[in-house]
């Protein structure tokens, strides 16, 4: 492709995408629309994926060893524990240091500080691989000898996974129809573009020309629509994220829930919004003007 | 060179346009090709360019086999070929340079081409100094001259006229023949599809007649030899 043909096509398909303001702009508007939905579940998607991982490095299950066992005797049981699978790290928390950790949870509670470093068992802190493997993990630790029990909190893990795994769904689906509807009306617009044009198509296909020149500047009217639609639903998109995530870390009763600074993920958000806008364009363009170019 | 050979096109309707037509048209001919309605010659001239293929028999245009061209290679075919229309087909809202322009940019041509080769054509036609009117400011001869021109662009060795001058007054109507036998004196050939019996006889120019989707006549003057 010659660089004055480049030129003519990038100026055609940019005196389209004007020519056929209304379309063009209810395109866009559709477009950024699509873009946003689809953002925002994938997004989602990112922020439950990103407190899953807090809560895996937070979810420490504790083992407690039996009662009346030796320091030594339960300091013993680490190569075991740790040979258990999914087990990423075990730290040894003595009956003292429980004990003592326990009464400066109550210190103002004079009631607990009597207590003897004996009532407390010697335990293990353990670190999972993987949170989605708890209860599994939970049962094989406590089937060694020497654990009384196994302390885990299931029923939150349980809860994340399946917020994950719905969120990843749900936002699988609905970008593939997303995507879908933002092409058809793309090809409504262009298909527009080129009904409008159909004369001039006539003509140019008349006096010998290839379908590929005929095809480029309609392929850069989506391209452009598509780029355009993207760069609008990246700015948006950043305005929505950044007031969800101010007004989450306001609320007092949902204050737990922590977002991913937009910041931190700009870039990859900006990247996807781009190619998804410019294929798009692109396939909306080439499915509409390939009826025009059968003959 | 054209050369129709046992040529049969049928529709998908079941209309049979074409039912064993031979015919051939040699380089530098002026060709006029005449018949009733539904005699097929539209037929003729979609299968020239391109626009349809057929059913049966070979089809040879300037050297392309049209029975198996690919779809890549009917442009360049294209090409060779400059064709008018009776509704002359200009872009109304560009001027008549803008127009030619518009002809030559869809076949690549480069700008240095343009400026060369355009107010060639439009002084041919004798329109050089009509060049930046639309269309809509010229009379319907003009237009047609326009259309003339914008098939002369890509310098094609066969012109193939349909009905060139059904949209003309007798008078513009001569004129547009003695401008195609001008440049069919210039080693272009013309193929005239046309119904006009008093134009065809003031051209002592070779006359094939369709009907039925046959050749029935062919020869010098409106009913030319019987060739079948």
């Amino acid at each position: 492709m010659s660089r004055h043909n480049i030129f003519y096509f990038a100026k055609e398909g940019a005196v389209n995408m004007f020519s056929h303001g209304f379309m063009s702009f209810a395109t866009v508007g559709i477009t950024v629309a699509c873009l946003i939905i689809m953002g925002t579940f994938t997004l989602v998607a990112v922020n439950a994926n990103a407190m899953l991982a807090d809560l895996e490095s937070e979810s420490q299950i504790l083992a407690f060893v039996d009662l009346g066992a030796s320091e030594e005797e339960a300091r013993a049981m680490e190569k075991e524990i740790l040979a258990v699978d999914n087990v990423a790290g075990a730290t040894f928390i003595s009956d003292v240091e429980a004990a003592a950790a326990f009464r400066s949870r109550y210190e103002d509670d004079e009631l607990f500080q009597g207590l003897p470093d004996n009532n407390f068992n010697h335990r293990f802190a353990i670190d999972l691989a993987d949170i989605g493997y708890m209860r599994e993990t939970k049962e094989a630790l406590e089937a060694l000898p020497g654990i009384e029990s196994v302390q885990a909190y299931e029923d939150e893990a349980a809860g994340f996974i399946t917020i994950r795994n719905v969120a990843g769904v749900v936002c699988v689906v609905l970008i593939a129809v997303l995507a879908l509807v933002s092409v058809f009306i793309m090809a409504n617009t262009i298909k527009l573009t080129t009904f409008d044009r159909r004369d001039e198509i006539a003509i140019m296909k008349m006096v010998g020309a290839t379908n590929g020149f005929i095809r480029w500047p309609f392929v850069y009217e989506g391209f452009l629509l598509g780029l355009f639609s993207a760069v609008i639903g990246f700015f948006l998109q950043w305005g929505l994220y950044e007031a969800v995530a101010r007004s989450i870390a306001s609320n007092d009763t949902i204050n737990l829930i922590t977002t991913v600074p937009f910041v931190d993920m700009w870039s990859y958000v900006a990247v996807i919004f781009a190619i998804a806008g410019m294929l798009i364009g692109v396939g909306g363009s080439l499915s509409a003007i390939s009826k025009f170019l059968q003959v | 060179m054209i050369r129709l050979t046992d040529v049969v096109k049928e529709y998908p309707n079941g209309t049979h346009a074409l039912n064993g037509l031979t015919m051939e048209i040699q380089d530098g001919e002026f060709v006029f090709m005449v018949g009733p309605s539904g005699s097929g010659k539209s037929t003729v001239i979609k299968l020239l360019i391109g626009e349809i293929e057929p059913s049966e028999g070979k089809v040879m245009v300037n050297g392309f086999s049209l029975r198996n061209i690919r779809e890549w290679q009917i442009p360049y075919m294209r090409r060779t070929v400059g064709v008018i229309f009776q509704d002359f087909r200009l872009i109304d809202t560009k001027s008549v340079y803008d127009n030619m322009v518009f002809a030559m940019r869809a076949v690549g041509a480069g700008p240095k081409e343009i400026r060369k080769r355009i107010p060639y054509c439009l002084n041919l036609v004798g329109l050089e100094n009509k060049s930046r009117r639309l269309p809509s400011e010229l009379s319907g001869g003009e237009q047609q001259r326009v259309a003339i021109a914008r098939a002369l662009l890509n310098n094609p060795s066969t012109i193939i006229a349909d009905e060139p001058t059904g949209n003309l007054d007798p008078a513009r109507s001569l004129e547009i023949m003695r401008l195609l036998e001008r440049i069919n004196a210039l080693g272009t050939t013309v193929l005239v599809v046309t119904h006009e019996k008093d134009l065809v006889n003031r051209f002592d120019k070779r006359v094939v007649m369709l009907e039925r989707g046959r050749v029935v006549s062919d020869g010098k003057g409106w009913y030319g030899r019987r060739t079948q």
